[in-house]
């Protein structure tokens, strides 16, 4: 059984912060499609097209038939621990500084044998399940847990390893005044975060979340404008060395494609908000995750950007909300690029369309808060980098991975009579 | 099927064993260079005179055979390269052996070398194969200590072996170890020693695994009439295979690709275990001699643990097992470990073994196994060699 992870104490400004080390990065291009499928938190293996084998390790011709279409499938994940052990010595950083690791070999019921990280919780010659999940060098790697969930068991510290679980962690929402800010601070406190802090620009003004936002117990607003240089390095000068999780739900939108508008004015502050916003936060919030990787329970975990699904493909009724998304969407890559040296996950959530007032004219299914709290925090227990919230972004997301180009077409119907 | 041909009329000659060091600064090259060197001066040749050329090395990068003949200045008209590692030496032993019958080439160097700087294992690792890349080194970095951890346990589970039974045969190469000048392990192991060693991967520890160093070891081949007329001391082929990725569909490795040509092995060489007086396993881990032993039909399956109790694996044992300490007592000196048991066996039974001399060895059988390409060993090979001419 494992014990709770406790809150650790203050930390000591004397003692040296660990620099982030990671598990080894290098992997062939087939290999790849475990970590596009450990993105979303699937377990999926190749498949033979011809002869039905299950592949591992990933590989670019069949064991069986050599047959070259090995499309990735989502597999059972389960399986039977042969054998393990605990490695006590090892010439990577990382492991080094985390040994004793447990690992071993999982025979799975689709077939294949698999070398793979182990749940200490896992008995040996008895089943457990297996999780496909990104490591801290942002790669896909097997675990194996129980079948059955046991007491405290998202603490073992090689699952936690590969996750960015709110527990004990301390999480800044960047946006008071989104609709979505209440729930995912009170989802966030009830996932164990040891403190939300939340944004709030024009603190001036008043708007319905800032009651929702008082009575929550650990919740602490702070002014924050994303489209002010100053005021987002004065929160993360003050901030930015507690910021274990970074929630970006800064969101300006208005409906409209180009030729409805007539000028660049709301396109403008969506690039303001929506663009440059995030790209503030990450000059001023990144360097400091990115140091504190390795800092221990509440090391730093994630970046979590919640975009509109339609930064994928375009949605000309919301034509520059959409552009200002797929702008984001776009950073988010970069960032991703950026923060992988450190070990930071950028998780991205798409949403469909929201139960909000700029939503209002579109016919359901529409996305409540609650949802996207949920999505947000289940997302950053498995680890994942992306996530799609609600029927619509899901069924956007099944389009664009059959065909982006069909997908656009679909998207851009014209108007009879126009 | 095909029938294999034997191997008549060829020599093996000329063994040597450059001493290990722990560290080196100098390259691959330099190791191979001398071991050549010394097979060369030991058989009065010149570089000019050898037309065949045989390497295995790990640490020879960017170079491979091809380079080295350059570099060395050799012409050979037969050249190969043996990326086998620890199956190695019988592999390049049975193509060289087909090549000399086949008049292709007259005089062949068998050499194989690799460095040891301080960062070397690490970078070997780092780049050994693409499976072990994908699927193996990102579950905690254990290299080879940890597949063969999971082997172990599999094995212990599966037969009941302990960690007592590994420990006596580590503690009779050491033994043996004692009497080869070059060995690097110097002090003797007890089986408490042995026991009670640092853990590395459980339930494998300190003294079940190999000390990577720098080393090289060589031999020639030839025609026996030139053998003779050489006047060497050499060695004759009884019977040689290899097979790769054998029993695929084994979960864990429990057995190598041995059992699918034990037969032809003992047949062509026209004996059984019973005749073979000493036994060079390879011992990257002692269950993988364990394995071999069970596998080469020296006992039935799962009865290794059983066979080191009852038997004496030290030089004046009734079974004499890696008599110059193996690798797990002289040292792991990359490639170069996949032929220390061959070159140490014709030392054997050419009677030039010297203080680790088998009194009246004339057959010895040599076990090769290698490539962690994954989640086990790929390559595996053996050969009987007999007495040709003692010195």
């Amino acid at each position: 059984m494992i014990e709770a992870l406790q809150l650790p104490p203050r930390k000591d400004p004397q003692k040296r912060t660990v620099s982030p080390t990671r598990p080894p990065e290098a992997r062939s291009r087939a290999s790849l499609g475990l970590s596009a499928a450990a993105a979303e938190g699937r377990f999926a293996l190749q498949v033979c097209a011809e002869c039905n084998a299950v592949q591992y390790p990933p590989r670019d011709a069949c064991s069986n038939c050599i047959g070259t279409d090995l499309p990735w499938q989502n597999i059972s994940p389960a399986g039977l621990l042969l054998a393990d052990t605990v490695i006590q010595t090892s010439t990577k950083l990382y492991f080094r500084e985390r040994t004793p690791w447990r690992m071993g070999t999982v025979k799975l019921d689709a077939g294949p044998v698999v070398l793979c990280h182990i749940h200490s919780d896992c008995k040996k010659n008895a089943p457990v399940t297996m999780l496909n999940r990104l490591d801290a060098a942002g790669q896909g790697v097997l675990l194996a847990i129980p079948t059955t969930r046991t007491t405290n068991m998202e603490d073992d510290p090689l699952l936690r390893a590969l996750s960015a679980d709110p527990k004990h962690r301390r999480i800044l929402i960047t946006d008071a005044w989104n609709p979505n800010t209440p729930a995912l601070a009170t989802a966030l406190i009830e996932a164990g975060a040891a403190a939300v802090f939340v944004g709030e620009s024009e603190s001036w003004r008043p708007h319905p979340n800032r009651a929702a936002l008082a009575q929550i117990d650990k919740v602490e607003v702070q002014p924050l404008d994303v489209t002010d240089t100053a005021s987002v390095k004065k929160l993360a000068g003050e901030f930015g060395g507690k910021t274990d999780i970074l929630i970006n739900n800064a969101r300006f939108m208005r409906p409209g494609g180009v030729l409805e508008r007539g000028d660049t004015v709301f396109a403008r502050d969506e690039m303001e908000v929506n663009y440059l916003g995030l790209m503030r936060l990450a000059q001023a919030f990144g360097p400091a995750m990115c140091g504190r990787t390795a800092d221990g329970v509440n090391a730093s975990a994630a970046w979590v950007n919640i975009l509109s699904v339609n930064a994928l493909s375009n949605s000309p009724d919301y034509g520059c909300f959409s552009a200002s998304n797929a702008a984001a969407y776009s950073l988010s890559q970069s960032l991703r690029g950026e923060f992988r040296s450190a070990g930071l996950r950028v998780m991205n959530c798409f949403v469909g369309p929201t139960d909000d007032a700029w939503y209002q004219p579109l016919p359901p299914p529409k996305v409540l808060p609650a949802a996207v709290a949920r999505s947000v925090v289940d997302g950053l227990k498995a680890g994942l980098e992306d996530v799609w919230c609600g029927d619509v972004a899901k069924d956007v997301r099944e389009r664009w991975m059959r065909d982006a180009k069909v997908l656009e077409r679909e998207m851009t119907t014209g108007v009879d009579g126009a | 099927m095909t029938q294999r041909q034997n191997y008549a009329g060829v020599a093996v000659t000329a063994p040597f064993s450059m001493p290990y060091q722990r560290y080196s600064i100098d390259t691959a090259h330099w190791w191979i260079a001398r071991a050549l060197r010394g097979s060369l001066d030991a058989a009065g040749l010149r570089p000019a005179e050898v037309d065949g050329f045989s390497v295995a090395s790990f640490t020879l990068f960017p170079d491979t055979a091809v380079g080295l003949t350059q570099h060395l200045g050799l012409c050979p008209r037969w050249l190969d390269h043996i990326p086998m590692g620890g199956a190695s030496a019988s592999v390049s032993l049975r193509k060289a052996a087909r090549a000399i019958q086949a008049g292709d080439v007259s005089i062949v160097a068998c050499v194989s070398g690799d460095t040891n700087h301080i960062d070397s294992f690490r970078n070997l690792l780092s780049s050994f194969s693409r499976f072990a890349m994908d699927a193996s080194y990102p579950y905690g970095y254990g290299g080879p200590n940890a597949n063969f951890a999971l082997l172990t346990d599999r094995y212990m589970q599966t037969y009941g072996a302990t960690r007592e039974d590994f420990g006596r045969l580590c503690v009779a190469q050491r033994e043996n170890a004692l009497r080869n000048p070059n060995a690097l392990m110097k002090k003797p192991l007890t089986l408490d020693d042995y026991i009670n060693a640092r853990p590395i991967a459980d339930p494998i520890a300190l003294f079940d695994c190999v000390m990577p160093c720098a080393g090289s070891e060589c031999f020639l081949m030839m025609s026996e009439e030139e053998a003779q007329r050489r006047e060497l001391p050499y060695a004759i082929i009884g019977s040689t295979i290899e097979r790769h990725n054998a029993h695929a569909e084994d979960d864990i490795q429990l057995r190598g690709g041995w059992t699918l040509d034990l037969d032809e092995l003992y047949g062509m060489a026209e004996c059984t275990p019973n005749d073979i007086d000493l036994l060079q396993t390879y011992d990257d881990y002692p269950v993988i001699s364990m394995m071999q032993i069970e596998d080469l039909g020296f006992c039935d399956k799962g009865g290794a643990a059983e066979f080191v109790r009852s038997h004496d694996l030290t030089i004046n044992g009734d079974f004499p097992h890696n008599t110059s300490g193996g690798q797990l007592s002289a040292g792991q000196a990359g490639a170069a470990g996949g032929f220390i048991g061959m070159v140490e066996a014709i030392r054997q039974v050419t009677g030039t073994a010297d203080t680790t001399q088998v009194p009246d060895a004339k057959t010895a059988m040599v076990s090769g196994f290698g490539m962690i390409n994954y989640d086990r060993g790929v390559c595996s090979s053996a050969s009987i060699i007999k007495t040709g001419a003692r010195a």
